[in-house]
């Protein structure tokens, strides 16, 4: 196994482009569990922790940029306004030592349905920022990153530069279910934002099918039943029909799996569930009742 | 209403005032430190100049005959040194086992469970040993598995061990079941005509893992006399010399042991291994040979807790006595014996628990199947059996319309209490006052996670994963009280080795203790030292390192080393105080007539009179002299259970904790936060009490891990092990741990050294049952297996 380290950049995208089948590492948290299981056995690792600007994030108006190197815990503590549901998601990340090493790009890179920051972009709206030494930048949104299991829309001579998630105009929400209450990957998780511009509501699932997914068909639901009902104008409280029928539906988009962390049908059970209790979260917060818990780091 | 507690005995030090960092004092442990900022050299950090790395081969089918083994590549591998497998192996003796030698130290024509060792390798890099091992080429013809008590008694089953000469064979019903044991007094199904409610269950106990921190590791360095030196984590090391000696071919007197150091046992290295296989490869090679498994191979690499399936029928008058207990214990023993005969013994003898029975049907039973072994662990056999009879217990009260705790008082033993094998408990069994105290603690607050600013996830079900800010969750309470025996049992000679020597250093007298006895983390140099202090006087104290220079120690187990490390160590310190007091009448005995008439004592470095006058300095009765004695020291013998009625005084001592669960469930997700475990135990004198505290809390925990996480997943059909990872296999976290409150009774058992009981299993028993109970209370559901996972709160298993 080569250990390539690149100084720059540029220098990185030309050694991606030299080896193909390099696999880039930064906090590690993947590759090197990976490793360790002889899961994996790499011709080339690509270091990018010499890179400073991947640790770097840019606020702009309309969304951040957020470096693929940022580390869970700095997303944390720094971007809870910009990019609340990434910064709950960031919360259930493992132990305080991974969050401090990993960031988004990994989670992108490995993608896993199991990322715990997938649902979050989902429902945020992300764009990932992969680019080439041949073909330079360019974006690719997040609905149609996830391409199987394990598996993303990146080129064999792409890298993850950053993540454009569009800055949060309303209330976020994301719950994680484990089966222990730290260090623990998700047997299921449920993103939800509220976007009062658009007047529309987003949802990123994990771990209930073999990718990271939307709920589209509840969105278009539960979009539907917001606007005829006047409820972004009228703040009033969504109606219990509408909400169980919004989790259903949520449930229903799930495809999962029986595995050693939970069964296929009580990961469809707890989607539903969180689907429920975001919904009923982020819309008392819109309301502008009590404030989102986020818990504390 | 609850008996009151038994009169508190005041425990009498044998000799001397209160000594400074003497027993009763929380002395801090010399490894604590270390340990906690990552310095302490564990036994996967030895090191030796030109040593090579060995690795293992393990089987990766769990039934097959081996057709064929080639190691030709893996030979050739640039970097490999060689390459054993069965037909390498130097001597006829080619098993090995705690009490039944089944166990091939290399497959031999047959595997028998998923990650069998099938071949060793020895490299001059881990990785390239790695290689080599899978560069080999094994053929396998696979067979039908046996999993469970159905397909190993099946009409026409495969035999797991074929030919069996076991002393246990010509007992049992199936060559399939390796051991089985009734307990049968009075006449059961007669008492069950007196019964106003009798209640039946069906329980499973999941198959946990010990988890401890070091994974299996050691380092074998040949000798020029043609022995070899082994440093080696392990939980006894002469027990381990007994099987390796005689597989490499040496007298015991050229394989010298010593422990590295330990990163937890908790059972699971009382059996070997990878010690033979490394001595093996080292004499091979002429070089000194390491071997690490990684957390992967340690799942592999030790046995595990049995899982079981128990079936219980309890009956009660209706003024809430018991009239009979019924059970059936069936232990899934896996593929090889382990200590597999010793846990049915505990199961069935423990098996109603810490009641008055008096007509009682118990059978408990070990498997042979193609699962993963299983052997020892924290709790050895009373743990599952603790998890059925509470249920039980539980159920009988609610059918009695009882309180829970308060039915348990009024059939709890005490002192001079039968069990089930006619034993008389003649010591303190506190059972009733145990479950007083705990119900009697403060109950922890109702919804703390409320805020000024919202719900504070981190107090409640799914903690910082947000899943409730408060939705779907109720609370619920649980009790539970266990009984554990301390020290091996059934006719064991269960003895302990020690030698104290006492000389002047510098001036000043010291004591140096020498014994075997593996320091697995559970603090025993910290009490040795201690007892040293109390019965010679002195302020230092050297412990020398554990090996086999001295005698055995016997096992860190069985909650014994206190009790019988520590009993021969303070032996040995009372004959050498003989002694010592024998040179002080010689040196100095015309000086003062108080030498001749006195009871003498030994006292913060002097001798002194019962009558508190100083006679003479330690440092100057011992002057160019020193004194040293080595002795074994048993504590009283036991007897085996009978074959067919189990009856017979097989134990040595008896061990109770009680627990209060309080839990809050989130009962539409099915997570559960275990919000205090609180604990009382008896331990009859706390040598050091923060020590106790440590492992009472410790112990809770691991109970706490088997209710609602802990488990290995083996593929009913493959017997394949599913989750081999602390990604998958769950232990609970600093989060997941809840506040354990611990009351600390101390009521001497006269029998045992300084009126000690063995601490560190009973509060493992309890744990479980209470923390079940409490989901019970908050769910309404029946829950007849451990661990609960959220799908079976949720219906949607």
């Amino acid at each position: 196994m080569e250990f390539l380290r690149p100084a720059s950049w540029q220098e990185a995208l030309a050694a991606k482009a030299e080896h193909p089948t390099a696999v880039p590492i930064a906090g590690g948290t993947d590759v090197m569990v990976e490793i360790n299981f002889d899961h994996r056995r790499p011709t080339h690792l690509l270091d990018l922790t010499r890179i400073g600007e991947l640790t770097e994030w840019e606020t702009g108006t309309d969304s951040v940029r957020l470096g693929a190197s940022v580390p869970y815990a700095r997303i944390m503590r720094h971007l809870r306004a910009e990019l609340p549901g990434l910064a709950l998601a960031a919360h259930t990340v493992a132990s305080p030592q991974i969050r401090n090493r990993g960031g988004v790009g990994g989670n992108l890179g490995t993608a896993s349905p199991a990322g715990d920051a997938h649902p979050a972009l989902l429902a945020a709206g992300a764009e990932v920022e992969a680019e080439s030494a041949a073909r330079g930048t360019r974006l690719i949104p997040v609905d149609t990153f996830y391409t199987g299991v394990k598996r993303n829309a990146l080129e064999p001579d792409e890298l993850i530069r950053a993540v454009r998630i569009a800055r949060a105009d309303g209330p976020q929400q994301y719950s994680k279910v484990g089966t222990r209450n730290a260090m623990v990957i998700a047997v299921c998780a449920f993103g939800l934002a509220l976007h009062p511009e658009t007047r529309t509501v987003r949802t990123g699932i994990g771990s209930a099918a073999p990718t990271p997914i939307r709920a589209e068909v509840a969105e278009q639901f539960l979009n539907s039943a917001l606007e005829e009902g006047g409820f972004w104008e009228s703040g009033q409280i969504i109606a219990p029909s509408a909400v169980k029928q919004f989790a259903t539906l949520c449930a229903a988009a799930c495809n999962p799996i029986d595995d050693v962390r939970g069964t296929a049908g009580y990961r469809r059970h707890a989607i539903g569930v969180l689907a429920r209790r975001t919904l009923m979260w982020a819309w008392e917060s819109y309301r502008g009742g009590h404030r989102v818990t986020e818990g504390a780091a | 209403m609850p008996a009151s507690g038994p009169a508190g005995v005041p425990t009498k030090i044998t000799q001397g005032a209160q000594a400074a960092g003497g027993i009763g004092e929380s002395t801090l442990r010399p490894d604590g430190i270390l340990k906690v900022t990552g310095e302490f050299a564990y036994s996967s950090d030895l090191w030796h100049e030109d040593m090579l790395w060995g690795h293992l081969l393990r089987s990766t089918v769990a039934h097959a005959e081996i057709v064929s083994i080639d190691v030709s590549e893996a030979l050739a591998l640039p970097g490999v040194h060689a390459v054993l497998t069965y037909d390498d192996l130097p001597t006829g003796v080619r098993t090995y086992g705690l009490e039944i030698q089944d166990t091939p130290v290399l497959a031999h024509g047959k595997v028998r469970h998923h990650g069998e060792p099938v071949a060793a390798v020895a490299a001059d890099h881990p990785e390239t040993a790695r290689r080599a091992a899978a560069r080999i080429r094994v053929e396998y013809r696979e067979l039908p598995v046996i999993t469970d008590e159905s397909s190993a008694t099946a009409p026409g089953a495969v035999l797991v061990h074929e030919g069996r000469t076991d002393h246990y064979a010509p007992y049992v019903t199936h060559p399939n079941i390796l051991h089985r044991q009734p307990i049968v007094r009075g006449d059961a199904a007669a008492a069950a005509g007196r019964a106003d409610v009798i209640v039946r269950g069906e329980y499973t106990f999941g198959m946990q893992d010990q988890a401890f921190l070091g994974p299996e590791s050691g380092l074998a360095v040949p000798e020029e006399d043609g022995g070899v030196h082994l440093y080696i984590a392990t939980q006894w090391l002469h027990s381990d010399l007994r099987q390796i000696a005689p597989v490499l071919g040496l007298p015991e007197d050229k394989v010298r042991m010593t422990l590295a150091g330990v990163g937890g046992a908790f059972g699971g290295r009382e059996d070997l291994s990878m010690q033979i296989q490394a001595c093996l490869l080292a004499l091979r090679t002429g070089r000194p040979v390491k071997i690490v498994y990684d957390r992967f191979e340690s799942f592999f690499g030790h046995v595990h807790r049995h899982p079981a399936k128990l079936t219980y029928e309890h009956g009660a008058t209706r003024d809430g006595l018991l009239t009979h207990v019924k059970c059936r214990i069936v232990l899934d023993g896996g593929a090889y014996a382990s200590a597999s005969p010793a846990v049915v013994g505990n199961a069935a003898s423990l098996g109603i628990g810490p009641y008055n029975v008096g007509d009682v049907d118990i059978e408990a039973l070990a498997l042979y199947t193609n699962n993963p072994p299983c052997g020892a662990m924290r709790g050895f056999g009373a743990v599952q059996a603790c998890f059925a009879y509470e249920a039980q217990m539980d159920k009988l009260a609610k059918e009695l319309g009882l309180d829970p705790v308060e039915f348990r008082q009024r059939n709890a033993m005490e002192q001079g209490s039968t069990l089930p094998t006619g034993q008389v408990v003649d010591s303190p069994a506190p059972v009733a006052e145990l479950l007083r105290r705990v119900k009697a603690m403060p109950m922890p607050p109702e919804r703390q996670w409320e805020s000024s600013e919202g719900a504070d996830v981190r107090q409640l079900p799914g903690g910082l994963c947000n899943t409730t800010h408060g939705e779907g969750v109720v609370r619920g309470v649980g009790y539970a009280v266990g009984i554990k025996n301390v020290g091996f049992s059934e006719g064991f000679d269960d003895y302990s080795t020690a030698r104290v020597r006492m000389e002047v250093v510098a001036g000043e007298p010291v004591a140096v203790v020498h014994t075997a006895m593996a320091e697995v983390g559970q603090g025993g140099v910290t009490v040795h030292a201690q007892i040293a202090r109390t019965e010679l006087g002195v302020e230092k104290v050297t412990i020398q390192p554990a090996d086999t220079r001295v005698g055995s120690a016997g096992s860190t187990s069985a909650s014994r080393q206190t009790y019988v490390t520590g009993g021969a160590v303070r032996n040995a310190c009372a004959l050498v105080r003989e002694k010592v007091l024998e040179i002080g009448r010689r040196k100095f005995g015309t000086y003062h007539p108080a030498w001749a008439t006195a009871e003498l004592l030994l006292e913060r470095g002097k001798v002194v009179t019962d009558g508190g006058e100083v006679l003479a300095g330690l440092a100057d009765v011992l002057e160019g002299e020193s004194v040293e004695i080595e002795r074994e020291w048993r504590h009283r013998p036991t007897q085996p259970f009978d074959r067919l009625t189990g009856q017979g005084n097989g134990h040595v001592q008896y061990s109770f904790a009680a627990h209060r669960a309080v839990v809050e469930v989130d009962t539409e997700l099915g997570l559960v936060k275990v919000v205090e475990l609180a604990c009382a135990q008896d331990v009859g004198k706390a040598l050091n009490p923060l020590s106790v505290l440590g492992q009472i809390q410790g112990g809770t925990v691991q109970g706490l891990g088997v209710a609602v996480m802990e488990e290995i997943l083996v593929d009913p059909v493959t017997a394949k092990v599913r989750n081999p990872s602390f990604t998958d296999y769950l232990i609970p976290t600093i989060l997941d741990t809840p506040t354990i409150p611990v009351d600390v009774l101390e009521l001497a058992d006269h029998h045992a050294p300084y009126g000690l009981r063995g601490v560190g299993e009973a509060p493992t028993l309890s744990s479980t049952p209470a923390v079940l109970a409490a989901v019970r209370a908050a769910t309404g559901l029946e829950l007849n297996r451990t661990p609960v996972r959220p799908e079976h709160l949720t219906g949607t298993a």
